[in-house]
Order: C-alpha cells, then structure tokens, then sequence
C-alpha cells in the first residue's frame, strides 16, 4: 500500500483521529489550566485569557475539552475492544462448533438484539450502580451482539474454505482453527466494522452522557459538558455545542477512514466497486 | 402464487438489505429461524395449511414469532433487572437507612413476594394494560404512558411524513448520478449527518431558529388544551432534528439497496438488450427493489421510535422518552420496566411489518426451504 493511494478524505479523517489521541495522551501538559479549575465568571465568550470561553461552573471550556478527550475516548475505545473480543470469540466459536452451540449464541443474540440498544442500556442501568466499570461493561456487551451477527457471518464463509477442512482433517483444535485459521481471513473486513463500532461507542457514551446516565460529573467527558451548559442555550450562549462539535469532528473523522478502508476490501474482493 | 407450490424453493436470507450500514437491525424475525411458533397447532392440520395457503402461513407463523419473542423481551426486561446486583430499597433510602426502613419499604413496594409470582402479576397486569403504580409519584404508570405516547406518536407520525419520501427521492438521486458530482456531496453530507450526535443537531437547530431568529419556539412544551396548528407549530424543530438524524441513514440504505439490484445481473442483461433506462427502471428494477426499500424504511422507522427518546429530553417535549429518562435517573422501576416494554413492542412489531411487507412484495422469499 502506497501512502499516495489514500485519498483525501481518509487524511482527513487521519489527521483528526490523531489530533484527539494527541489531546487525549498528553491532556495533562497541554490543557491551559486543570480540569476542575474554576478559573472565572461563568459563561465567558470566547477569546481572550479562555480561548473558548468557560462553562457554567465557570471552568475553562478548552481545558475541559482537552481532558474529556481523554475519558470520551478511553471510555469508548476499551467498550469497543471488549465487544470485539467477546462478540468475536462468541461468533467465531459458533460458526466452527455450529450444531447445538450456534443454535443457542445465535437465538439469544437474536433476542438480545430485539430490543433497542438505547432502551436496553437504560433499563439496565437504572438497576446498576453508577460506576466505570459497570458502564464500560454494559456498553461492551450490547455492542458485542452488533459484532456477533457480522462475525458469524464472516466466519461462516471462510468456515467453509478448503484451507479449514484441510485443517480440520490435519487434526487441529477448535482454538487453533479460530485463531489460526479464521481469524487471519477475516480480519480485513472486521477492522471496517472496528472502526464503525468505534464510531457508534463515541456516539452511544455521549447520548448516555447526556441523558446523565454515562460519565459522572465532575469527570469531564464530552456528552456530559453538553449536559452542563445545555441551559446556556437558551440565552444564545453556544458553550454547549463547542462539545458536541467534537463529538461530531471525532465521530466524522472516524467515519472517513472507515469508509476509505470498506472500499479498499470491497475492491480487493473484486467486486462491481459501487454499492 | 400456485397454490400448491413446491416445498423445496430457492433457499433465500429474508430481510438483511443494507450491506455495512450500522443502523441497528433485528435478525430475530428473519431468516430460517422459523420457531415452531404456532406449535399448538396439530402437525398434520398445519402442514396442509401451508401447503394450501403458504402466505397466510407465513404471516400467521411471523405473528406467532413476535409475540413470542415479545414475551421473551418481557421475561428479559422484569427478569433479568431483577437477577443484577443492586437492591433497590437501599438505593432508595440511601446509604445510611436503617435495616427497620428499608425492610419497611421493600414490604411497601411489594418486593417482599417471591420472583415468579410478581413477574405474573406483573405480565397480567401488562397484558391489559396496567402498569401497576410508579414508586415515586405513586400515580399509575398506564394514565402517565397514555398521555405521553400519543405525544411520542405524535412526533414520530410527523418526521416520517416527512423523512421517508424525501429519503427515497435523494436515495433515487444519488443513484441516477451514481459517481458524478451530485452523488459525492449526497454521500459527504450524509456520511457527516450520520456521525452527527441527535441533541448536537437539536441544540444546533434552537439556537439558530429559536435563539437568534425567533422563528421557533423552545421548549416544546404542548398541553391538551392546545389547537393542533399550535402543536404543530411547537414540534417543528423535534421533526426537524428527528429528519435530519434518519434522512442520512433511510438515504444511504436506499442508495445501497437500489444500487445493488441495478448492479445485477439481469438489469445489465436488459441494457446489453438496448432497453430504454425508463423501462429498465420501471420493468426490471422497481418490482425487486420495492422489497428492500420498504425494508429500509420499516427499519428507519422502528429507529426513529428509539431516536425520540434523546429528542424529547432535548426539547423537553412531553412523551414517552423524557419520562422513561426521568424515571431511570430516580430509579423508578415500574415506569422504566413499563416504557422498556412498549418501546420494544414498537421496535419488535416494525421489523416484523417489514419482514411481512418484503414477503408480500417478493414472492421468492414464500418458500424459505
């Protein structure tokens, strides 16, 4: 792969996935004042000592933003990972055992997937107690049926692949198959849905955030800074969309590459390109 | 259809149309996984209704599987809240209440009695209607839910109105002029509306033509005695954001799935044959595109009951979304148990309308086996 062959959409996305790990790793160093810092009256304009003025507590906009990067994205980066190794496990494991197994995963999925993913979680976490954890969890293991449904899909075509029989006939383990066999073949078209899951985490965290059910204040994190100064509105005071901008920035960014990357799959299949 | 058509069809997926969009999709009501739902049925007496009236089957045995499914839904929603961890009576109290209190509460709350026999109470209860009684207001769940759904409806009804046929006329654009200069702005606009978050296009939406036009009104507040003009006046921004939030989705699947049957093999077949593009799209394309599309919108639709939710706290609309939020944040269980339930049944009952719809407008898809 040449670095000319990507287009200009992808860099851009590129770049702005980067510039929010840049935040999110070095927030400590680069944030102007502290995260819990109030610095001034509240609801100040942009420009001058705050360059995007403070919040409703009086805290600085940018710093908070700066450090929400960093809770916004661990929080939806280790949600997705978690759903991807469980969905992933769980789907693979169910296409190689097929039979009794598959039947199981695959109807409780189906059930799991009956009910919307936003009313789900809400549910669950009116019972929950309000912790990390809890929330990383709930959101890994509702997205995971998400990755359930592709992944078995995916494994079920490559299952099916003479390599695999030949495996199978060799004498391997059910772990040697998915890990060795599967896996590799497979990982094309699941980094795409990674980086869409990833997408969709952003997205579910801030909503979750916003309904003030994600990221306890006075943590910052991205949906719930909209929450804070949501009241601001009203009196044409835009702090509560400098945070939903970057929530879409992000999530817009990360949509891009993911794009880039389906079409280069789809082209490598072979197929028409279109669709 | 034959009437006594062939057992042994083609074997075809039902259902699955849009090819990588993250919209979420239930798988639960297509495909093979054909319950025996009407089990109670006598082998004999159904197979030979099949036979003779298969679509009848297929409606009836697709009907069995929501309620079905719906009733496992309802088991999952009571059952399983009540199997985590997390005592309510404590929550309640707080931490520091005594053991007298919160023994007290609990009793109060009926939550003393045994699993099994508040889940029947409960699903009884449901079946016709009731709710039981919200724990913190203590006024019933049903009267509550009765108002606001039909607000919630209300608000729905009016963005599909308008989504569905502007979707599918910008979904036929993009696809008229596939690759060319109106294709790609339609795809970098939808690609950035869809990363758009719902309160972030709602807040966007207020300042701009409630704040600094005064064109609109905020909040969205519509009380019964209101003239239908009035509320209509007051969701316009709610409509607003809710179409642009499933615009972008209901697009691209459209776009997707229009695509995908004029990219087939018969379509190029009829333009090798020098037909005209008109008769290739109104003869070849559109009958077998019409299934996919229905489906695209049946989807968007049952996600269009779930985006209500974030838009009704947004707006401070009254309907069924705020108060479910408003009741998870107090803990109120038999309000959120009540609102999970029914946003589900929408959810559950769309998709199998869609399923039913595609049926109806595909007859491959009648014989599954």
């Amino acid at each position: 792969m040449r670095l000319s062959s990507i287009p200009i959409s992808a860099w851009v996305g590129i770049a702005g996935i980067t510039l929010a790990l840049f935040c999110a790793i070095f927030a400590p160093w680069i944030a102007p004042f502290g995260e819990r810092d109030v610095v001034g009256d509240i609801w100040l304009p942009m420009g001058g000592d705050f360059l995007l003025g403070t919040d409703n507590l009086g805290r600085d906009l940018l710093s908070r933003l700066i450090f929400g990067a960093r809770t916004t994205i661990f929080v939806a980066l280790a949600a997705t990972v978690i759903s991807f190794s469980l969905g992933m496990l769980l789907s693979f494991t169910a296409a190689v055992t097929g039979g009794f197994i598959d039947q199981l995963f695959s109807r409780f999925n189906d059930l799991m997937m009956a009910i919307p993913t936003l009313i789900f979680a809400l549910v669950v976490l009116a019972v929950l107690p309000q912790q990390l954890w809890i929330l990383i969890l709930v959101m890994a293991v509702l997205d995971s049926t998400r990755v359930f449904r592709i992944g078995r899909a995916v494994a079920l075509d490559v299952a099916v692949m003479e390599f695999v029989e030949a495996a199978r006939l060799r004498g391997e383990g059910t772990r040697w198959i998915i890990f060795r066999e599967i896996l590799p073949n497979t990982l094309s078209p699941l980094l795409a849905e990674f980086g869409l899951r990833f997408a969709f985490s952003i997205l579910f965290l801030s909503t979750l955030s916003f309904l003030g059910l994600g990221i306890q204040p006075p943590a910052a994190d991205w949906g719930g800074m909209v929450k804070d100064n949501k009241d601001g509105i009203i009196f044409g005071i835009s702090a509560a969309l400098v945070p939903g901008g970057a929530i879409a920035g992000l999530a817009i960014c990360v949509n891009l590459v993911v794009d880039w990357l389906m079409k280069r799959t789809s082209s490598l299949k072979g197929g028409r390109g279109d669709a | 259809m034959a009437a006594l058509g062939p057992e042994s069809g083609p074997a075809l997926t039902t259902g699955t149309v849009a090819g990588g969009e993250s919209l979420p999709q239930t798988g639960t009501l297509s495909g093979t996984a054909a319950l025996p739902a009407a089990g109670k049925v006598t082998g004999t007496f159904w197979r030979r209704f099949t036979l003779r009236r298969p679509l009848a089957a297929l409606i009836i045995q697709r009907l069995g599987l929501s309620v079905g499914l719906l009733f496992a839904v309802s088991l999952m929603i009571f059952g399983g809240v009540e199997a985590l961890p997390g005592d309510f009576a404590t929550t309640y109290l707080g931490q520091s209440a005594t053991p007298q209190a919160v023994e007290n509460i609990r009793k109060d709350l009926g939550l003393d009695r045994p699993l099994t026999e508040r889940y029947v109470t409960w699903l009884s209860g449901a079946v016709k209607g009731d709710f039981g009684k919200s724990w913190a207001s203590k006024n019933s769940v049903s009267e509550q839910i009765g108002k606001r759904l039909g607000n919630s409806l209300f608000l729905a009804f009016f963005a599909a109105i308008v989504s569905v046929p502007l979707a599918v006329a910008l979904g036929m654009l993009a696809v008229q002029y596939r690759n060319r200069l109106p294709d790609k702005i339609i795809n970098v606009v939808s690609l950035a509306a869809i990363s758009l978050p719902e309160f972030f296009v709602g807040y966007l939406l207020i300042l701009f033509f409630a704040v600094q036009l005064g064109v609109a009104t905020f909040p969205a507040t519509v009380y019964d005695s209101m003239g239908f003009g009035e509320r209509l006046s007051a969701i316009a921004l709610p409509v607003a954001t809710l179409v642009l939030v499933v615009l972008a989705h209901m697009m691209r699947m459209t776009r997707a799935a229009i695509l995908n049957v004029m990219s087939s093999a018969y379509v190029e077949t009829a333009e090798l044959k020098g037909l005209g593009a008109f008769r290739i799209i109104a003869k070849h394309a559109a009958p077998n595109a019409v299934a996919p599309v229905i489906n695209v919108i049946a989807l968007n639709l049952a996600y269009l009951v779930v985006g209500v939710v974030v838009v009704e706290v947004v707006f401070v609309y009254p309907g069924m979304g705020q108060y479910m939020v408003d009741a998870v944040t107090v803990r109120d269980m038999p309000v959120v148990q009540a609102c999970g339930l029914i946003f589900a049944a929408f959810y559950i009952f769309l998709n199998m309308a869609a399923d039913i719809l595609a049926i109806l407008a595909n007859p491959r898809l009648r014989h599954p086996r």
